[in-house]
């Protein structure tokens, strides 16, 4: 891997730390984007977040912008139709089931320790590696 | 309020940004840095280990502090507990990012391409969201009818 293969993901992780650490110290909130989509969408019990809405919409524009201007990538998605249903449905119902993903979890939640996120990084994380590696070693792709 | 719109809006770009920069957004990026005993990519433990150094630093400013910027108070779960709902959610999110290789912000952020393959992917995980509110609050009028 290259010097230059090292600065793309290090500086986008840093950004999202910056994103997390921010929205931590303005509004107080774990930067989670499975919590946030559902609390945009009213799923939470308190009605429609505008944080939510908020957030949703920067990530977008944020994206869209960086496409257009800063890494022009072309995304690889070889999945099946089925299994890209598959796969989302497992995605929303378990984030929401576990109370977080890879950034509330992952990120937010490893850098305040909480026991919770450590074991649910852990497992999403160990799950993940076994399913790829029955797929693509044991199947031989789906 | 408004200013708390304000800075979702921001930190929503950083992120989003950060998704596309790091690659992340990326599934074949993301089966490639899982699949530890093929062809591994560790490019994406960089992104973890760069998002981990603001986002620790702004935890422990934290602790020092009574109240956010524009808020009253902190919003951070104080849940200490390892339960079934934590263990289940984490090994069906787990199964679901390993199968296709997004997870829930870059397949938002994978919505501005307008490809039908991140359209569709975030539609169905919008729906298992929905199908968790619908199963969460029927369990709590049950509860609540005990």
């Amino acid at each position: 891997m290259s010097y230059l293969n090292l600065i793309w993901p290090l500086s986008g992780g840093l950004l999202i730390g910056l994103s997390a650490t921010l929205y931590l110290l303005l509004n107080g909130r774990i930067a989670g984007v499975s919590g946030l989509t559902a609390s945009a969408f009213g799923w939470t019990g308190v009605g429609i977040s505008p944080l939510g809405l908020g957030f949703l919409a920067g990530i977008a524009v944020g994206a869209a912008v960086a496409f257009a201007w800063i890494r022009h990538a072309e995304l690889t998605i070889t999945s099946s139709p089925v299994l890209l249903m598959v796969g989302g449905l497992l995605v929303g119902f378990g984030t929401r089931l576990g109370s977080g993903c890879t950034s509330g979890h992952g990120v937010c939640g490893l850098a305040r320790l909480s026991p919770r996120s450590m074991v649910a990084t852990a497992i999403f994380m160990v799950v993940a590696a076994m399913t790829v590696y029955v797929v693509r070693h044991v199947v031989g792709g789906l | 309020m408004a200013y708390r719109v304000l800075a979702s809006v921001l930190c929503g770009l950083l992120f989003g940004v950060g998704l596309v920069i790091s690659d992340m957004v990326n599934p074949a990026r993301v089966l490639a840095f899982l699949d530890v005993t093929g062809t591994w990519d560790p490019s994406l433990a960089f992104v973890m280990g760069g998002a981990l150094i603001p986002s620790s630093i702004a935890y422990a400013i934290r602790r020092r502090r009574t109240r956010p910027a524009f808020d009253t108070e902190f919003h951070v779960p104080a849940n200490r507990t390892i339960d079934r709902p934590l263990v289940a959610g984490a090994v069906l999110f787990g199964l679901g990012w390993g199968l296709v290789g997004l997870c829930p912000g870059p397949a938002i952020a994978s919505l501005v391409t307008g490809r039908w393959e991140a359209i569709l992917f975030a539609t169905a995980m919008f729906v298992g969201m929905f199908a968790y509110r619908i199963a969460s609050s029927r369990q709590t009028a049950q509860l609540r009818a005990h």
